[in-house]
């Protein structure tokens, strides 16, 4: 046990015009509802596809923000449990001819295997030397992926069927494919919307933001952490298996770090440690990923400028300089 | 008739390289003693109490707490004893709104509350307790404020609500008047007296005023080592003692 106070990444973007507490509850159930109703007619003016995107990666931020946000630990291999996700989603569904729930569970217990493995390792460290050590397990994993045979190295895995919804509805239809993903994303967010509102929730604010007193009043910091890494990577691994049946692919650019760092910037751009700040994230970059397109490599460049002018001028991210203008907790 | 302590160290030391930081320490604090740990600068007070909370881990020596051994217990494990410690550095929650602060101590009583499926509504039911504990530091009228809006001087008496929660059979204060003012040193004073009825405390604390007017017992550590042992009468007088502070702020 160290006495050090490590500055976790929570304290670090700490608002400098705190919300009010005690907020009305209803608040966040209006934005969900406004929010569920915006998704259910978005298909009439934006491609299902690129929605579905959006709200992959959409999950996935939020997954990530779930461990960064409300448990102040910098994962930087998120990628793995995404990624690895999408493999075993996509072997199951081709290879195995599983359904897509089964396929997509598979998945989530990919994420939810690697998270208590890797998890266990890094949270026996603090701040650089926890994200660092996620960066490496992730790193292995990498080439593990591109050296096993069931992953197909470079090809990765192509053609993945979708199925049929518990042998019933068939997904191959993209507009039938969105109204899944967005029942699975919105499940995915009411879940992390519970988390960080439960009993559980509570203890871990309380750790990310004093872990000596937090142990102090008796709670174990260490297996709250874990806890929270391994419903995070979950939640990351459904993401990934959704991706694999929506693109009907599963390749190395998943499980690749440039997509732990890219799940960072969406997380930071929309702001972190906020319900809804993810989820802006993921739509500005992956927006631009999508509209600006025919810039090619200068999409990572504009990326770039967004990320340091973000961190230069609103460390809060889009949402959280909302919130606090508004002084509201979103 | 053998005296009856809640706490007590058998030749506790710890060094740190080669350098022995706390030797050879017989602490012994009697159960109900407002306990002073006092000495100069590098005295191994800091270390002594760390050893005590379980946040450093002793090179030798045994820690005996309410009769049992917790020389190898965590430092989470003995807050489930009823051995709790503050910090120099005050500890709050300070996202957290203050009732939340002294609510996540109450919630203790619910177990480890790993249920993340659950509503935190099921917490409300601490809230009448926890706005008692609020009432009794004077912070009842914060209770919706963010912890991190308090002055340092409340954010201290927040701290005390929130050891006090856990209805510890003995508190631990690491230098609770560090950097406050007059007023905020009598306020505080006020309180640690007031919860320390049916309690054992036992202190760090520089401020040798406070130290004179709230303690029953006070030792003082010097290089390490228990220098002298008594009430601040004794411990005054004693020359080792007024040799170890010359220069040090001895009043």
């Amino acid at each position: 046990m160290t006495m050090v106070q490590h500055i976790s990444p929570a304290q670090l973007a700490k608002p400098t015009n705190p919300p009010r507490a005690g907020l009305p509850a209803s608040l966040y159930g209006r934005l969900f509802i406004a929010l569920t109703a915006v998704l259910l007619v978005a298909p009439l003016a934006l491609y299902p596809m690129f929605l579905m995107t959006l709200l992959c990666f959409a999950l996935f931020a939020c997954a990530f923000n779930l461990l960064l946000g409300y448990g102040g630990l910098l994962s930087f291999g998120h990628a793995v449990y995404f990624g690895m996700a999408a493999y075993v989603t996509g072997h199951a569904a081709k290879v195995w001819g599983l359904g897509p729930e089964l396929s997509v569970l598979l998945g989530a217990l990919t994420g939810a295997g690697l998270g208590l493995a890797f998890g266990a390792l890094a949270i026996r460290r603090q701040g650089i030397y926890f994200s660092m050590i996620t960066l490496a397990l992730a790193q292995m994993a990498f080439f593990f992926c591109l050296q096993a045979t069931f992953t197909h190295g470079e090809d990765g895995i192509q053609a993945i069927p979708r199925g049929h919804l518990f042998g019933l509805i068939d997904l191959s239809d993209d507009r039938v494919l969105y109204y899944v993903v967005l029942a699975v994303f919105l499940a995915g967010l009411l879940g992390i919307f519970r988390i960080i509102h439960s009993p559980f929730g509570q203890v871990l604010k309380a750790i990310r933001e004093n872990e000596p007193r937090a142990i102090s009043l008796g709670y174990n910091a260490q297996r709250y952490k874990l806890a929270v890494f391994v419903l995070s990577s979950t939640i990351a691994g459904v993401a990934g298996g959704m991706k694999a049946l929506v693109f009907q692919l599963a390749t190395l650019t998943d499980v690749h770090w440039t997509m732990s760092g890219e799940v960072v910037l969406m997380t930071l751009v929309g702001g972190m440690g906020t319900v809804f700040g993810p989820i802006v994230g993921a739509a500005v970059i992956v927006t631009m990923q999508n509209y600006l397109a025919h810039l090619g490599a200068w999409v990572t460049v504009v990326q770039g400028a967004i990320f340091v002018a973000c961190v230069l001028l609103f460390r809060e991210g889009i949402v959280g300089v909302i919130a606090r203008h508004l002084r509201w907790r979103l | 008739m053998p005296e009856d302590y809640i706490l007590a160290t058998e030749g506790l030391s710890k060094s740190f390289g080669g350098f022995n930081a706390v030797t050879d320490v017989d602490l012994k604090v009697r159960r109900g003693a407002i306990h002073a740990l006092i000495g100069p600068n590098g005295a191994g007070k800091t270390t002594c109490f760390n050893l005590l909370t379980k946040f450093l881990v002793p090179t030798a020596g045994r820690i005996q707490y309410n009769g049992r051994d917790i020389t190898r217990v965590s430092s989470a494990g003995i807050a489930q004893f009823g051995l709790v410690r503050s910090f120099q550095i005050s500890a709050v929650f300070p996202h957290l709104t203050v009732l939340e602060n002294v609510r996540v101590a109450l919630q203790r009583q619910r177990g480890f509350s790993f249920d993340f499926w659950r509503s935190e509504k099921v917490l409300r039911g601490y809230d009448a307790r926890a706005l008692e504990l609020l009432d009794e530091v004077g912070l009842a009228g914060d209770a919706d404020r963010n912890a991190s809006e308090l002055s340092y001087g409340r954010k201290r008496a927040l701290e005390l609500a929130t050891t006090l929660a856990l209805e510890p059979d003995m508190m631990l204060l690491d230098e609770p008047m560090a950097g406050m003012g007059h007023e905020d040193i009598d306020r505080i004073s006020t309180l640690i007296r007031k919860a320390a009825a049916g309690r054992t405390v036992l202190m760090v604390e520089h401020n040798l005023s406070v130290v004179a007017n709230l303690c029953d017992r006070i030792t003082v550590l010097a290089r390490g080592r228990i220098l002298a042992e008594g009430d601040y009468a004794t411990v005054s007088g004693d020359p080792r003692v007024i040799e170890a502070y010359i220069g040090a702020g001895h009043a």
